[in-house]
C-alpha cells in the first residue's frame, strides 16, 4: 500500500518517466488501435488474444527496465480471487523468470489498460490471456536484440532466469537489451506459446502474494490508508429510495468536537471530522435533525412475480431453434422464482479522495477504475482527465456493491475540503440499505418428453429486471442522483448477448432440439439492483437444474445418467462423470429425511464447466436443511493455479449455498427492512458442511475458462435436488427458510 | 485520555473514552488487524482478545478496558516472524478477500489458549459468532485445527502445506 502518490501529472509517461525509468514506455490504446496491423481491405481485422484485442501496443501490459526489473500491468483488480499471483505466474512463465520478481501495477487510470471491470469470471481469460501473449512477445523480441547483440543466431538462443544465453557461455542479461520504446510495438496474433510440458509457473502451487499481510496486519486495504492530514467523513442517507430531504437544522452538529464541514448539496448530506468517530457522532446527530418526505413505492414484498408479470416492459428472444410446438408423451411444467439478495460484504464500502490542483484522486475498491472515473468527472462536471481512479482492495465485493458509491462520495465531499484526503466508511446499514441488490425474478419452464422420457422440445421464460447498472455515468451513482444537479438513473434496456445478463444460462446446454427461450424484461427497478455474483445464472440454472431433476424424475432416470445422456460436448460429461463418481453417487437409498442432489452448468455457455453433487438432511420439525458433503468437479481449461480454483470454488459453493438457505431482503411499500445481519442472516460455521471436495479437471495448453462464478447456479440447483430426494416435495421458491421448508412439507 | 495495554506496550492515548476500541485502535495506533464490518457485534470482524477472551472491539468502549491486557493480530507475529496462528493461515492459503480473517484468527487464538486440545467441533462451535462472505470457512477451520497442531509442537507433516513456496 503506498501513501497517495501527489501526481498532478497523471499520464503514463509522466509518471514512469519520473520514476526514472531509462525506457519511457507508454501506450495510448486509441492511437495504437489504429496503428494495428493493416487487415487485408474488406475484412476485419484479425482478433488479437484476450485484451490486446483492445489494447495492442506490449508496452502497455510489459516494461522492463534498464535494471533488468520487469513491471506487468494489468486493467483488471484483485477482489481476493488471487489474481495479483496468477498472474505474475502467468507473465513469469513466458517471461522465463520467477512469480516473485515481477511487479504487478493493477487497476489505476493513470498507469494500466483499460480493461473495463473486474467481473464476470473474466480476469484471466481477458487479461491473462493478453499478459501471456504479450510476454511470449516479449521474449521473442529479447531474443531477437541478444541475437543482434550477441551474432549468435536466434535458434542457438534461450531465456532462462532473465537473462538471454547463446552458445559458449555468451549471455545478455534482459536489461542491456532494452532501448528507447522497444516494446512499443503491437501484439501479434499468433505469437507462439511455451508448451505444457516445459512450464515452471503455471499450474505450480505458489503461495498468494496478498496473504502475509492480510494475516500479519499489514497495510492490505483501502481501509487501511492514513495518508498525512487525513480526514474522516460519514454520509447520511435518506430513510428510503426517492425521499427528499424537507428539513435540515445543522448549527448543533457544525457545533460538535472535531466537526471541519457539514455537506449538503441536494438532498446529499455527509459530515467530515478530524477523528473517524467524531464523524460517526456527528453522521448520528445529522440523522436525528434531517427531515425527509417519503414515498410508498415498493412492490410487495410477498407477491413478486404478480409484480414481475405486470411490470414487463418488452419481450426479447434469447434463443429460438427448431418448431415451437411438437407432439411428445407428456408434457411437464414448473415455475421457480429468486428473491432481492445482498452482495453483503463484510466490510462497508469505503474510499479516499483527494482534490488538490485541480486533479481529485480517488483510492477506491471498485471494480472498474475506468467508468467509475468516467462516472465521477461526469458527476463534478470535470474532465475525466481531472480525475484518477486507483484500485486499492477492499473487502470482497462478488459484483457491483457499494464501491462505486463510496469512491463518489468521498470525490464529493473532497471538493469541500480541498487538499485533504477524505477517508469515507459506509456504516453497516448503509450498505445493507443502499447497496444495489441482485434483481428477484420468476422462471417458468415447460418441457415435452418422448416416450422414452427424452426431451424433445423446451420452453423457457424468465422476468428480470437488467442485472447491470454499473457506472459509466454519474446517474449509476447514489452521490449523482441524490445531488441537487440530479443524475437521473440511465434508462434501463434489454440487452441480449453471449455474455448474458438476466439471461445468462438461461439456454439449457443439454441437447434438445426444439427451444425457445424468452426474456420478459421488466425496465421498473423499485429497487435499486445491479450485478451480483453470476447475473442472471444463479437462478436459470436453479431453475433448469430442478427442472431437469424433474423431467428425469418423469422419464424414470436416473439424474445423472439422463443429464448425460442429453450431451454431447465431453468436457461437460467429463465434470458430471468425476463429480458422480467421487462423489460415489448412487440408487441406494438413504436415511429418511436425507438426500443428494446432483446439478451441472458451463458458466455463461462458454466458461468454466462445473457439476456438483451434495447431500443434504432435511428436519421437518424445524424446516432447517443441513448440507453435509460437497463433492464438485470443474474444467476451467487450463489451470493457472489450482489452489485458487479451488479456492474460489468452495467459496462460490458457499456462498450459493447462504443465498439458497437465508438470503431474501425485506422490504414493506416504502423502506427496506434489512439493515443488518439480524434482519440478513447468512451462513455461519454452524452451517457449514463437513467436507467439500473440489476436483479440478486440468487441460494443459487450452484456453482459459472464467471460473470465479461457476458454482453459483449449480450448488442451488444441487441443493433443491436434495431436498427433493430428502422429501419426496420439490422446493421451488429462493431461499429455502425454514418457514418455506415447512410451508412445502406441509408441517 | 485513555491509558491502554496493546500486545505488551503501554499507551496514554488523547481520546473520548467514550470512543470504541476499535477506532482507537485503528487510528491512534494505526494497527490495521482489528477491521470494522458492522459496529453491532453481529460479524465478528473487530474481534480483538482482552484478557484472553475474544470480544467484539467495535462494541466495547476505550475506558472499559483501561489497565487489561489487549491482544490483536499483530500481537501473533510479524510479517518476517509470523506466529504459529498466522503460520498456519499463510500455509493453508485460508483467506480469499481476507477482511474477516484477522477477525478470525483472534477468536481463534482465544480458544486455544484456554482450550490448547480444542476438537475440531469446538473450533467450529468457537468461530460461530464470526461472518465469512468469500466462503473460506473450510480452510479457516483446517487452518485453526493447524495453528493448534502447531502450538502443540506437532509440526511434522500432519496437514501437507498447499503452498510449497515463501510469500512472492
Amino acid at each position: 500500500m503506498n501513501a497517495p502518490n501527489l501526481l498532478s501529472d497523471v499520464t503514463r509517461r509522466g509518471f514512469l518517466a519520473g520514476a526514472g525509468a531509462l525506457v519511457v514506455s507508454f501506450a495510448i490504446p486509441a492511437a495504437a488501435q489504429e496503428s494495428a496491423p493493416a487487415a487485408p481491405a474488406a475484412t476485419e481485422k484479425p482478433k488479437l488474444p484476450g485484451s490486446l484485442d483492445d489494447t495492442p501496443s506490449l508496452d502497455a501490459w510489459i516494461r522492463i527496465d534498464a535494471d533488468g526489473s520487469i513491471t506487468v500491468f494489468t486493467g483488471k483488480a484483485e477482489l481476493g480471487q488471487g489474481t495479483k499471483t496468477s498472474l505474475r505466474q502467468i507473465a513469469a512463465e513466458e517471461l522465463e523468470v520467477e512469480p516473485a520478481s515481477i511487479k504487478l501495477i493493477t487497476a489505476d487510470t493513470a498507469l494500466t489498460p483499460n480493461e473495463g471491470y473486474t467481473a464476470g469470471s473474466q480476469t484471466i481469460q481477458n487479461s491473462g490471456t493478453a499478459i501471456r501473449y504479450a510476454s511470449a512477445q516479449v521474449r521473442q523480441i529479447l531474443i531477437a536484440k541478444a541475437s543482434e547483440k550477441l551474432g549468435a543466431p536466434i535458434e542457438a538462443l534461450k531465456a532462462q532466469a532473465g537473462v538471454i544465453i547463446g552458445p559458449n557461455g555468451a549471455k545478455a542479461s534482459y536489461g542491456d537489451l532494452v532501448g528507447a520504446d522497444f516494446l512499443h510495438v503491437n501484439a501479434a496474433a499468433d505469437t507462439k506459446l511455451k508448451p505444457p510440458a516445459a512450464y515452471h509457473a503455471i499450474g505450480k502451487p505458489f503461495a498468494r502474494v496478498d496473504i502475509p499481510a492480510k494475516v500479519t496486519g499489514g497495510h492490505a486495504y483501502v481501509q487501511d490508508m492514513r495518508p498525512p492530514g487525513m480526514v474522516h467523513a460519514r454520509v447520511v442517507r435518506p430513510p428510503s429510495y426517492g425521499a427528499k430531504l424537507s428539513g435540515f437544522a445543522d448549527a448543533a452538529v457544525k457545533a460538535m468536537p472535531g466537526v471541519i464541514a457539514v455537506v449538503r448539496d441536494g438532498d446529499f448530506l455527509a459530515v467530515v471530522a478530524e477523528q473517524e468517530f467524531q464523524a460517526v457522532r456527528a453522521m448520528r446527530a445529522m440523522a436525528g435533525v434531517a427531515k425527509w418526505q417519503e414515498q410508498a413505492a415498493l412492490p410487495d414484498q410477498y407477491d413478486l412475480p404478480a409484480f414481475l408479470e405486470k411490470s414487463v416492459a418488452e419481450v426479447g428472444t434469447v434463443t429460438s431453434v427448431g418448431a415451437d410446438s411438437v407432439p411428445g408423451a407428456r408434457t411437464i411444467e414448473a415455475r421457480f422464482t429468486r428473491a432481492y439478495q445482498m452482495h453483503g460484504s463484510i466490510g462497508p464500502s469505503s474510499a479516499i479522495a483527494m482534490l488538490d490542483n485541480g486533479l481529485t484522486t480517488v483510492w477506491t475498491h471498485t471494480q472498474g477504475v475506468y467508468p467509475d472515473r468516467k462516472a465521477i468527472a461526469q458527476m463534478l462536471g470535470v474532465p475525466e482527465e481531472r480525475v484518477r481512479c486507483i484500485h486499492t482492495e477492499g473487502s470482497g465485493c462478488y459484483g457491483h456493491n457499494g464501491a462505486d458509491d463510496a469512491a463518489a462520495d468521498a470525490a464529493l465531499i473532497a471538493q469541500t475540503v480541498p487538499g485533504k484526503p477524505v477517508r469515507v466508511q459506509w456504516m453497516r446499514d448503509q450498505e445493507h440499505l443502499w447497496e444495489p441488490y441482485g434483481p428477484a425474478m420468476l422462471t417458468r419452464a415447460r418441457a415435452t418428453l418422448d416416450q422414452s422420457g427424452n426431451i424433445v422440445s423446451w420452453h423457457y421464460d424468465l422476468w428480470s429486471n437488467s442485472h447491470g447498472t454499473r457506472p459509466g455515468s454519474a446517474g449509476s451513482l447514489i452521490a449523482g442522483r441524490l445531488m441537487a444537479r440530479h443524475f437521473p438513473p440511465d434508462p434501463a434496456k434489454l440487452q441480449i448477448s453471449p455474455l448474458g445478463n438476466g439471461d445468462r444460462n438461461a439456454i439449457p446446454l443439454y441437447d434438445v432440439p426444439n427451444q425457445r427461450v424468452n426474456w420478459h424484461f421488466v425496465a421498473d427497478m423499485p429497487l435499486r439492483v445491479s450485478s451480483l455474483r453470476s447475473l442472471g445464472a444463479y437462478c436459470n440454472v436453479f431453475s433448469i437444474e430442478s427442472f431437469m431433476d424433474e423431467l428425469a424424475q418423469a422419464a424414470n432416470a436416473d439424474p445423472v445418467e439422463y443429464r448425460l445422456r442429453h450431451l454431447k460436448d465431453p468436457r461437460a460429461k467429463k465434470v458430471i462423470e468425476v463429480a458422480a463418481q467421487k462423489f460415489g453417487w448412487s440408487k441406494e437409498a438413504l436415511p429418511e429425511g436425507r438426500g443428494r442432489g446432483f446439478a451441472f452448468a458451463k458458466y455463461k455457455n462458454h466458461a468454466a464447466y462445473l457439476a456438483v453433487a451434495l447431500e443434504a438432511n432435511v428436519d421437518s420439525d424445524s424446516g432447517a436443511i443441513k448440507v453435509s458433503r460437497v463433492v464438485a468437479a470443474v474444467d476451467c481449461g487450463e489451470a493457472v493455479a489450482p489452489d485458487s480454483i479451488i479456492n474460489q470454488t468452495e467459496g462460490g459453493i458457499l456462498q450459493s449455498m447462504s443465498w439458497t438457505l437465508y438470503e431474501e431482503v425485506h422490504f414493506d411499500r416504502t423502506r427496506i427492512l434489512s439493515p443488518d445481519w439480524s434482519t440478513y442472516p447468512i451462513l455461519r460455521f454452524s452451517a457449514v458442511p463437513d467436507t467439500i471436495d473440489v476436483q479440478v479437471v486440468d487441460n494443459p495448453g487450452a484456453p482459459y475458462l472464467g471460473v470465479a462464478e461457476a458454482a453459483q447456479g449449480p450448488t442451488a440447483g444441487a441443493i433443491a435436488n436434495a431436498f427433493r430426494s430428502a422429501t419426496g416435495k420439490r422446493i421451488h421458491d429462493l431461499p429455502f427458510t425454514r418457514e418455506r421448508v415447512k410451508a412445502v412439507l406441509g408441517v | 485520555m485513555v491509558k491502554l495495554n496493546v500486545n505488551g506496550a503501554s499507551h496514554d492515548i488523547d481520546i473520548d473514552p467514550a470512543t470504541p476500541l476499535l477506532y482507537v485502535l485503528r487510528n491512534e495506533l494505526k494497527l490495521n488487524g482489528a477491521k470494522f464490518g458492522c459496529g453491532l457485534g453481529q460479524c465478528g470482524a473487530c474481534t480483538v482478545m482482552v484478557d484472553g477472551k475474544a470480544v467484539f472491539s467495535c462494541l466495547t468502549p476505550a475506558m472499559l478496558v483501561e489497565g487489561r491486557e489487549i491482544k490483536t493480530v499483530e500481537g501473533l507475529g510479524t510479517i518476517d516472524d509470523p506466529g504459529p496462528m498466522q503460520k498456519a493461515f499463510i500455509e493453508q492459503q485460508a483467506a480469499q478477500c481476507g477482511y474477516c480473517i484477522a477477525g478470525m484468527m483472534m477468536r481463534a487464538q482465544a480458544l486455544l489458549e484456554a482450550k490448547p486440545d480444542a476438537a475440531d467441533a469446538d473450533i467450529r462451535q468457537a468461530l460461530e459468532p464470526n461472518l465469512c462472505r468469500c466462503g473460506t470457512h473450510m480452510r479457516i477451520l483446517r487452518a485453526v485445527a493447524r495453528a493448534r497442531d502447531l502450538m502443540q509442537g506437532k509440526s511434522a507433516d500432519t496437514m501437507a502445506p498447499i503452498a510449497a513456496t515463501g510469500r512472492g
